[in-house]
This record gives structure tokens, sequence and C-alpha cells, in this order.
């Protein structure tokens, strides 16, 4: 619970006044990344140019964004003991936002849509069940948590009636390294949380029990989510799959050509508001895919360290590790800007 | 006029860096494995007997592992590449799609309708099976045997002339006005590198690391190509396509070199075709002491070959989430 001293702090921080996303050039997009020894917090226009740039005190790894005023809130990498509340306006550190005892930050975080509640995906250090910690926007301070109902939750989503999806990704990883612990008894699963936190649906992957499901994205019935495969390299397996709650998965596997192009990895997922296509990005593949909205293998585009995706008006924007911002229209990649920071897994949609 | 500015950019002077690369590693090496490739459509046409084609199946799989290892461009549209060697495929896939093919209407085997075929029953791989066969094959195999053979050529000839009609020069353009591939040269550097350590964990994780197992339980049918008893010899070619790729782009890496060199030593010296020793212990050792060399080599040429390229490994791929 919240010590005096981080209620006193917080009530402080809480007058400051609150700038809106729009008073400082309405940026339409987050991404963290490195440019030398510096970690940093973009804001990017629509065509990828930086607004701003923040300093982080360490590699980030994705952040939420508040769904009104400019402050982001950037999520060390996990499992992580930090995450930060930036205020966009003026590049200042408004909070710091520690895990009580015994939790870990686990790479990202939501707000609810009148900004006024932040959830973060958390593990308990020891044997990483999941939890989603709560936290009040007006301080900051810890209110609460839920359970998320699986091992190792990873990306979270809230639908637009506010029910919560989670992506509790089932692998147990070692509380001081990022050593896997559990391959061969994990067990992956998306679970809906109601606005109070109450398990209202949940589906597994029964025979893609190594498929840790990682990342969401919106469709408009449900969640894409994208997963990373932790068995044999050398076996093709879905890494796309639909969820409409109250109903099963649809698995969504690539071409056959293409079924091994990802390298059972998929990094980060987005689905275009123009026709619902989504985009899976690889790293270690240097690859972007891209399927329609009801998961048919479209098109896959090469780019080295390809990593960050998010929808744009006209379908996608990418990042990659070279600094380069890409817009993915039309099933191509075409450049938008190049930057001297090199741009780190995530790019995060601001709406 | 595309031709002048092609061979002008080729002219380009310079010892060693990724334009030598390309136009003394890539296009070569392509043309090559489009030649053995042909080679090997026209053998099968005259002679689809086992004993026939064998030899022009060793000549364009040694020419592929000239090549092989580079994973970027024309080789990486719609997944080509996997429909010239499909391995490895735990599952079997390409025996299955194959029994289908020796069984079912012979109009899949023309040209179009072949090409539509899985890419784990085509390519190499394919050929392998029906001309080293481990068992009596539910068919007669000639006419799939041909199918197989010309779907190779056809496929070699698509990459060499993607890399000569357009993709050569967007790789030589790297970094000039109006190159939205490479936006930089050391964009091309990069992916150079690239291929050469994704090359050398290839060779480590799977060409050498699967039928190593572990010391409780070696797999040695795990090795590549046992059937056609080549398993020791694309270790060797390998190695050697990836030293002659290193030697294009840079002069100065002796250690890099030196380690080839190591692995290559202990490659040759190994008399284990299939790499039947990982079962044996002392002649395991072996294979582990050359899968050393090879682990060394990748850690070398990521400390010496990247800086000198002024690259590295990615900074998201090496990363992970």
């Amino acid at each position: 619970m919240a010590t005096r001293r981080a209620f006193l702090a917080g009530l402080a921080a809480a007058t400051l006044p609150r700038v809106a996303w729009a008073e400082i050039g309405s940026p339409a997009y987050l991404a963290a990344g490195k440019s030398g020894a510096e970690f940093l917090l973009h804001g990017l226009t629509a065509r990828g140019e930086s607004l701003f740039r923040i300093g982080l005190p360490a590699r980030g790894h994705a952040a939420a964004a508040h769904p009104t005023a400019a402050l982001a809130v950037a999520f060390a990498r996990r499992p992580g003991v930090f995450a930060l509340v930036i205020d966009c306006a003026t590049g200042a550190t408004r909070h710091h936002l520690t895990p009580p005892a015994g939790r870990q930050f686990n790479g990202h975080g939501a707000f609810c849509a009148d900004g006024a509640l932040l959830m973060t995906s958390e593990v308990v250090a020891e044997g990483s069940a999941g939890r989603i910690g709560l936290w009040e926007t007006a301080g900051f301070t810890r209110i609460g948590e839920w359970d998320s109902h699986g091992i190792g939750p990873h990306d979270i989503k809230r639908l637009a009636d506010g029910r919560l999806v989670v992506a509790n990704g089932g692998i147990q990883t070692d509380p001081n390294d990022r050593a896997k612990l559990n391959l061969d008894t994990m067990r992956p699963n998306l679970s809906l949380l109601s606005h109070d936190g109450a398990l209202l649906d949940q589906v597994d992957l029964p025979d893609l029990r190594q498929n840790s499901v990682r990342h969401l994205a919106l469709t408009a019935t449900g969640v894409a989510f994208a997963m990373q495969w932790q068995g044999d390299p050398t076996l093709p397996v879905p890494l796309l799959g639909l969820w409409t709650p109250g109903q099963p998965v649809k698995l969504c596997p690539a071409a056959e050509a293409e079924s091994l192009t990802l390298k059972g990895y998929a990094g980060s997922i987005a689905v275009s508001p123009l026709d619902g296509a989504i985009a899976l990005t690889s790293a270690p593949a240097g690859a972007l895919m891209l399927f329609a909205a009801d998961g048919t293998p479209k098109a896959t585009l090469h780019r080295a360290d390809i990593s960050g995706v998010a929808a744009s008006a006209t379908g996608f924007v990418a990042t990659d590790g070279q600094g380069a911002v890409w817009a993915v229209t039309d099933d191509r990649l075409a450049p938008l800007t190049r930057n001297d920071t090199l741009w780190d897994n995530h790019l995060v949609a601001l709406r | 006029m595309r031709l002048i500015a092609f061979l002008t950019l080729l002219a380009t002077p310079a010892l060693a860096d990724f334009p030598e690369t390309v136009r003394d590693h890539i296009l070569p090496g392509y043309v090559a494995f489009a030649t053995a490739a042909d080679g090997l459509a026209a053998t099968a046409a005259k002679d689809c007997s086992a004993a026939a084609v064998r030899p022009a199946f060793n000549a364009a799989f040694d020419a592929w592992l000239g090549v092989e290892h580079v994973r970027f461009g024309p080789v990486e549209e719609n997944g080509i590449g996997l429909a010239i060697a499909f391995w490895p495929d735990p599952k079997g896939s390409g025996a299955k799609s194959q029994r289908a093919l020796l069984l079912g209407d012979p109009a899949l085997l023309q040209p179009a309708a072949f090409a539509q075929q899985s890419v784990a029953a085509r390519g190499l791989t394919g050929l392998e099976r029906l001309i080293y066969p481990k068992a009596d094959l539910p068919g007669d195999p000639c006419a799939l045997i041909r199918a197989t053979a010309n779907d190779l050529a056809v496929t070699a000839h698509k990459i060499d002339d993607a890399w000569t009609g357009g993709f050569a020069q967007t790789v030589l353009t790297a970094g000039e006005p109006g190159n939205t591939t490479y936006l930089t040269r050391t964009e091309a550097r990069q992916v150079m590198f690239t291929q050469v350590i994704a090359g050398l964990e290839f060779l480590l994780d799977q060409r050498l690391g699967r039928p190593l197992g572990t010391s409780g339980a070696p797999r040695p049918e795990r090795a590549e190509s046992v059937a056609s008893g080549r398993s020791m010899t694309n270790i060797r070619l390998s190695l050697r396509a990836l030293r002659a790729m290193v030697e294009t782009l840079t002069p100065d890496v002796p250690q890099t070199m030196a380690g080839f060199d190591l692995a290559i030593a202990r490659a040759e010296a190994l008399d284990d075709p299939v790499l039947a020793g990982v079962a044996v212990p002392e002649a395991r050792t072996r294979i582990e002491d050359l899968q050393k060399a090879v682990l060394a080599v990748r850690n070398t040429a990521i400390a010496e070959l990247g800086p000198e390229l002024d690259v590295g490994v990615g900074f998201n791929a090496a990363d992970g989430d």
C-alpha cells in the first residue's frame, strides 16, 4: 500500500498542470530506442518525424500512453523493477513506479478509457505467477492488483467496453535473469478480465503449449495475438491467432513456403484500421508478415531488424533497429524517415 | 543503358567490400548453381535412372552450397529458398507429399502445377529421396525425378535472373538517393555480415547440432543428406563458401580467417561421411571439436568482422522479449 511519503509526493505531482497530447504536436506514436550510449523515448508524427526525445535511465521495452494527458509510462525490459511516468511536454519524470516487494513488471501496461487507472503486467518474482498491478493516476500510487490467471503475463489490451485481455505467456523465468524454467510444462493462455478483475473467459492452445502468447492487438471483435515458439525451431507452427471472446481461438498459419520465415518468433503485432489487416514482425528474421483480417496470409516484407509496428491511416508504420521508420502500404515497405536512434521492440500508437 | 550503369558500378575500385561480395561471390555462385541445375535437368531428361542422375545431383548440390548461405534478396521472395532445399524436415512432410505425387494425377507434375506443390516435396532434398531411396518407392519415380529436376532449374534461373536483372543493382547502389531497400552502405555490409553469422549458426545448430544431439542421446539419423552420403561434404563446402564470402568482404580479419582455416582443416580431417561417429565416443569427440571450431569462428567473426564492417548483430534481433 502507498506510504504517506509516496502519497504526499503523488499529491504534489498531481497538482502540476497536465498538458494534453494536442498541445505538444499530437504525436502519433511513442517509440523507445538507443542513440549512442543513450536510451531514449521519442514521440513520432504519423510520418515518422521525431517531435521530442526524452532520456531514459536504461533500455525500455514498451510504453503506455495516457489517453488524453501527455504522459507516457515507460516500462523497463522484463523482468523490470521500474516504470517511469514521463511528462512528454517537459521531458521530466513525474513518477517512478516500483512494484511491491516480490513483484516485477513484465514489460507492458494499459490505461483505462478515461485515464484514471493504469494497469501493469507483472509477475510474482518467485514462480512467475501473473498479476495485473493497479495504479490510480492522480498521483500514480498503487491501489491493488488482480490475478492475471496465468504464468508470465506480457502484453495486456483493454477492449473498447473496458474488459481487459491478458496474454499470459506461460513462461516461468528466473527472477534474476531471463532464463526460462518451465519450457516442458508451460501452458500459455489468453484471459479476459472484467473491469473489476473477475475472470470472464479463458482459452489456451492445447496442441501448441510451447507457443508463448505474448503480444496483442485489438480487432473488430476481440484480439489478434502474436506468439513465440519455444519448441523445435524446425517445426512450422502458426505465430498468429485470432480470438473473439466466447469463441474458440483461430490459429492462422503462414503460407507453406513461408512457414519458417519468421523463425518461430513474432515480436510485435498491429491491426490496420483500413481493412483489419494484421502485421506481425520478427526481428531475428528481419521480416514483417501481413495477413488479411480473417488470418489469410497476404505478403512477407523483408527488412533487417524490423520490430516495431503500429496501425496508421494507410495501413501500418514500422520501425527497425537501424533507425528507419517505414510506411507499410499496399504490401510494400516505403521509407519515411531515418533517425540516429535505433528503434526498440515496440512502436506504440496514440489514439 | 542499364547494362552500362551496371558495369560501371561493378568497376568501382575497392579491394574488398560488399560490392566485391556481390560481384565475385554471389553472382558467380548463382550462375554456377543455375548451370549445374540445368545439367541435372538435362541428365534426368535423357536418363532418369538413379545411377545416371546421381552425379549431376551431387554437382548441383555442391553448387548450391556455394550460395546456400545467401538468404536475402530473391531467394527469400515467397520462401523460394525452401523449394531448393528443405531440411531439416522433422515431420517427414516432404516424403509424405512425394508419396502423394508418385501415386497421384500425373498432371500435377507439369511445370506450372508442380511449382505449386509443397516446398518440402521439391528441390534437392526431394530429389535425394527419389534417387537414393531408403525403401521401395510406391510408384515409378521417373516422371517425378524429371519434374523435380526441371523445377529446380527453373527456380535456380529465377533467382539468378532476379539478381542480375535488378537486385544486384539494388545492393550495389546502397545508400544512393532513390534506393529504398538499403538506406546506407553500412546496411549492405550489415546484410552480408548477417549471412555469415547465420550461415555459421546453421552449421552449428543444424548440420552439426542435430546429429550430435546430447552425449546421452546422439541422433545420427538426424544428419543432413545421409541417404546420399553427403553430410560431411555439405559441412566442408559450406565452411569454404562462408570463408570465400568473408574474403570478398574485407582483407582485414586475420583471426576470422584463421578460425575458418582451423574449422576447415578439422572438417577435412574427419573421415565420417554421414556423421555416424556422433554415437561413438572417440569419433564423437572429433565432431564436437569441429563444432567448437565453428563456434569459435562465429564468435570471432562477431568480435572482429562486425567492427571491421562497422556493423553488429541486430539491436532487436539480439534482444528478444
